[in-house]
């Protein structure tokens, strides 16, 4: 099916981004395809996985259920652009630390919702990590050690806080 | 790199955090669909929405007139090329396995025409466009259905819907039958569950013309068996295909052998001369990857009245799908070697027989024919137990093999290598504080409230299927580089493979990198599954490391004028014995070795590789135990506590076999809890994507205490046994016997996993209480 390309602007990891895209075009083809992005991974078409997480305007956002002309303005953030320079987001820091991962593909669309959750709420109890993590699943790590990894990332980040 | 260790000298044993994962963390993991070619095109597949039909007519030609469109292809443009599998069992009835349909279809999800086009959307936009028309056979679902005579067949141009069948007995059954007082009877249905790796299967095929090469990347567990699998179905050579199995994102069993859809994209490739990729949606996923279970299993248990064992007769029908994989009548064999579970039962009568139905093909999923053995004697003992009015440990301990008796050889004829069940046993106890337990127990059902306790012990084989290489390669610098055929895909063997080398070799960890996953890298190599990495990846290793050793030994020993057998080893290199100040480092030994240094006699280099094949699996085992609570208004399960024991032998890292149990564990909870694959009696398929099948989330899981104990394994270098599949197996039967021990006072007998809340509500219904 034809249709005619239309504009958008969007700011990805802190670069504007111009680009000229099918209606249809979903935003986790446009980051993956479009701008080489992979790390946005594809796990179930039918928006339950999470695997495709990013952050869209400071909202954790499955970008397989967005349509690349719908973030037209927006400022999205991707795995990608999560560590500065060299240096970890203490989640992924976290994730590392407490073996939150194992085969690696649920790991960045789960990073994405944990950091999403720990700015909304920097003290989680597990029910609430759990809770976050509804619309993320994992096939490798039963949870345990993510769940862990949430919680060591926010001790970290409260600590960092605390001491700036 | 943080650590906690036992013996800080050692890193075999350490928490070491994973060398792997700062790509992954970061977004810079690189699975097949992340691999960028210039000049790619895509394939997209028309499948068959019939379960079994006659194909009358296909028109590809709104789809090859489409925009983007290169080619569109059928089963009559392919010919002859199928999916060439082995003939596991003697005399095997194998229908034909054509790489897209001709003919007939004889399952929802068959591929019968191909797309390749400049986009994936292209690709899918012209393979919707395909028109089908069928004319619809009789179908079958159920494979104990599937033999009973008059059955619709599975297969037209077979006259039956029998596979194969094996049988295994020992001892005199029928003797130890005739002579008990009691015979325990149960049949039980596993539920067929999914794999469901977050990444989906897929691949990718790049030929080289003027090379006449061919390299393939493919989201694979084992790119070695994979390459020549390609070889054989495509007519290609073997030494002229390259497989890399890049990331790998889960595979659970399931990426253990090629599929139709492998040898369609490397067909198509050569074809059109481009590097073709295809990937499956979820979708597809669910319709043509291997599944897991979906077996019968009838057993009977002859027990004296005091609660002795005295023998077992269990058959087995196993679904096999519509079509065979190379592996798919793998997973029922296992009963054939694991029916007697942990105790003494030398009269045994094993029967196993393989059905095909209009049903997706079955395969290897974590367990493979583990999980089914062991919920079969583990729940027949708790059957058992409670039919002659025992205490379900005490019936265990009765029978259980004691630790003087091993190597123990069982009544089918496997010889178990060590265990020690009481010692599990009562670890899991003590972790769970079981008399306290069956007291709260107890008193709950005063009150009239569903609560049961359960507990499984158990014994599972890993470290099979063949060889495994391992090579260490002391690069001229000093460095070291590991090969292994043990292709990871999430275990992370690169950590601890690492370690083991730097244990071995007395280096830093950092100076060590191990290499995998790519065909033209590493020698031969067999693969990951099974939880058979850490015994035969972990073995060749080993094996490789002290040749390397022995050979350093002898070029240090030329180096500093000594006998190689004064020769010891230091950190980082070696000194004469004795004379710590007369010493060399790795890098001394390894110019040496590629400069003419070597003794007279010995060959250049320093580069030993192994093939290792103990001829034996390893038999690790362990106790689980499990606290349930269902509500009998709703029928809603709660698992209230979990406890679960493994001993695997010598731990290489305690927080990757820590995190492996979780992994298994949350299978095990999904097939005991959620996890199903429904088919209509129609043959349609009602949980196809994940809107409808259900995977455990993180609110899923219970509280879970994990405890270890470690009984060393005296058949392998390492002394290890493997874990990858210790929750799938043990954590089942323990749930299952806890929802039993619930339901007892209902006077509920049996019922089948997975417990969701309208099955159990039913059972609670029919058995008119609640």
């Amino acid at each position: 099916m034809e249709h005619p390309a239309l504009p958008i602007n969007v700011t990805v990891n802190g670069k504007a981004r111009a680009a000229e895209v099918e209606p249809r075009l979903l935003l986790v083809h446009f980051l993956r395809e479009n701008l080489g992005l992979t790390g946005t991974h594809v796990g179930c078409d039918t928006s339950q996985c999470g695997a495709c997480t990013v952050h869209v305007d400071g909202l954790a956002v499955k970008s397989c259920t967005m349509l690349a002309v719908q973030a037209d303005g927006a400022d999205v953030t991707t795995i990608e652009g999560m560590a500065e320079g060299t240096a970890l987001h203490p989640v992924q820091e976290a994730f590392q630390e407490q073996h939150g991962l194992q085969c690696g593909y649920c790991t960045p669309g789960m990073v994405m919702t944990a950091a999403h959750l720990l700015e909304t709420n920097p003290e989680p109890d597990d029910d609430a990590i759990k809770h976050a993590l509804e619309g993320n699943l994992c096939r490798c790590t039963g949870y345990i050690n993510i769940v862990k990894a949430i919680r060591w990332a926010a001790d970290q980040m409260r600590g960092q806080h605390a001491s700036s | 790199m943080s650590t906690e260790q036992s013996n800080p000298d050692s890193l075999i044993g350490a928490s070491v955090r994973r060398v792997e994962d700062p790509p992954l963390l970061t977004g810079k993991g690189c699975y097949v669909d992340d691999v960028k070619l210039p000049g790619i095109l895509h394939v997209a597949i028309h499948r068959s929405t019939h379960p079994h039909a006659r194909i009358l007519s296909v028109d590809t030609a709104e789809a090859a007139a489409m925009p983007g469109v290169e080619c569109v292809l059928t089963g009559d443009d392919i010919g002859d090329l199928v999916l060439r599998t082995p003939m596991v069992a003697p005399g095997m009835n194998m229908p034909d396995h054509p790489i897209l349909a001709r003919g007939a279809v004889h399952a929802v999800g068959a591929p019968i025409a191909a797309v390749v086009a400049e986009s994936a959307a292209a690709a899918q936009d012209a393979a919707a466009s395909i028109q089908v028309t069928y004319d619809s056979l009789p179908v079958v679902t159920d494979a104990e259905a599937a033999l009973e005579d008059g059955s619709p067949l599975a297969h037209e141009e077979l006259d039956t819907n029998f596979c194969y069948s094996m049988k295994r007995e020992g001892g005199d059954v029928d003797k130890a039958f005739a002579e008990a007082d009691h015979i325990c009877r149960l049949h039980m249905k596993s539920p067929r569950v999914v794999a469901m790796s977050m990444e989906a299967r897929g691949v990718l095929a790049q030929p080289d013309p003027a090379r006449n090469e061919l390299t393939v990347w493919l989201s694979t567990q084992g790119p070695h068996r994979a390459r020549a699998d390609l070889a054989n179905s495509l007519g290609f050579p073997e030494n002229r295909i390259r497989v890399i199995a890049p990331d790998v994102g889960g595979g659970f069993g399931s990426k253990g052998c090629v599929y139709r859809e492998d040898v369609l994209v490397c067909h198509l490739a050569q074809k059109l001369g481009r590097p073709v990729k295809w990937m499956a949606t979820r979708n597809e996923d669910f319709l043509t990857t291997c599944q897991g279970r979906d077996q019968a299993m009838t057993s009977e248990l002859a027990l004296s009245k005091d609660g002795k064992m005295l023998g077992l007769k269990v058959r087995v029908v196993a679904n096999l799908g519509a079509y065979l994989h190379s592996a798919t009548a793998g997973p029922p064999q296992r009963m054939l070697v694991m029916a007697p579970g942990c105790y003494q039962l030398q009269d045994v009568r094993v029967e196993i027989v393989g059905a095909f139905t209009n049903t997706v093909p079955t395969g290897p999923y974590r367990g493979a024919g583990r999980p089914e053995s062991v919920l079969n004697i583990e729940r027949l003992a708790d059957k058992a137990a409670r039919d002659l009015g025992m205490d379900p440990l005490e019936l265990r301990r009765k029978n259980y093999i004691q630790p003087d008796q091993f190597p123990y050889r069982t009544g089918v004829g496997v010889e178990y290598d060590s265990g020690d069940y009481e010692k599990s046993l009562s670890e899991a106890l003590r972790l769970s504080d079981y008399d306290q337990m069956i007291r709260d127990r107890d008193e709950a059902r005063q009150r009239g409230e569903l609560v049961g306790v359960g507990i499984s012990t158990f014994t599972e084989p890993s470290g099979g299927a063949g060889f495994e290489s391992g090579a260490v390669r002391v690069e001229r610098t000093g460095q070291i580089t590991v090969l292994t055929g043990s292709s990871s895909h999430g275990q992370g063997h690169e950590t601890v493979w690492a370690q083991v080398a730097a244990d071995k070799l007395k280096v830093p960890m950092e100076n060590v990198v191990v290499r995998h996953g790519d065909t033209t890298a590493v020698q031969q190599g067999t693969g990951t599954f099974g939880s058979r990495s850490a015994v035969m990846g972990g073995g060749a290793l080993a094996t490789a490391a002290d040749r390397v050793i022995a050979k350093a030994k002898a070029i240090a020993g030329n180096l500093m004028e000594a006998s190689p057998d004064d020769v010891v080893q230091t950190e980082g290199g070696f000194a004469v014995a004795g004379v710590p100040e007369r010493n060399v480092n790795w890098r001394q030994v390894a110019g040496a070795a590629y400069a003419k240094g070597t003794p007279a006699g010995m060959d250049p280099g320093l580069n030993e590789t192994a093939f290792f094949d103990p001829n034996r699996e390893a038999w690790g085992f362990g106790a689980h135990v499990a606290l349930v609570r269902i509500d009998p208004d709703t029928g809603e399960l709660t698992i209230e506590k979990l406890v679960l024991v493994d001993d695997i032998g010598v731990v290489l890292n305690p927080m990757i076999v820590e995190a492996q149990v979780h992994g298994g564990l949350a299978q095990g909870l999904g097939e005991a809890l959620c996890e199903h694959m429904v088919f209509d009696e129609n043959g349609q398929p009602r949980t196809g994507t994940l809107m409808d099948y259900a995977v455990p989330r993180a609110s899923t899981m219970p509280p879970v205490v994990v405890g270890e104990t470690e009984t060393p394994n005296p058949f392998n270098p390492l002394g290890v046994k493997g874990v990858g599949e210790a929750g799938t197996n043990g954590a089942p039967p323990a749930v299952a016997n806890a929802v039993m021990d619930a339901l007892s006072p209902l006077g509920i007998d049996h019922v089948d996993m997975p417990y969701t809340a309208p099955k159990l509500w039913r059972a609670i219904r029919e058995a008119g209480k609640g």
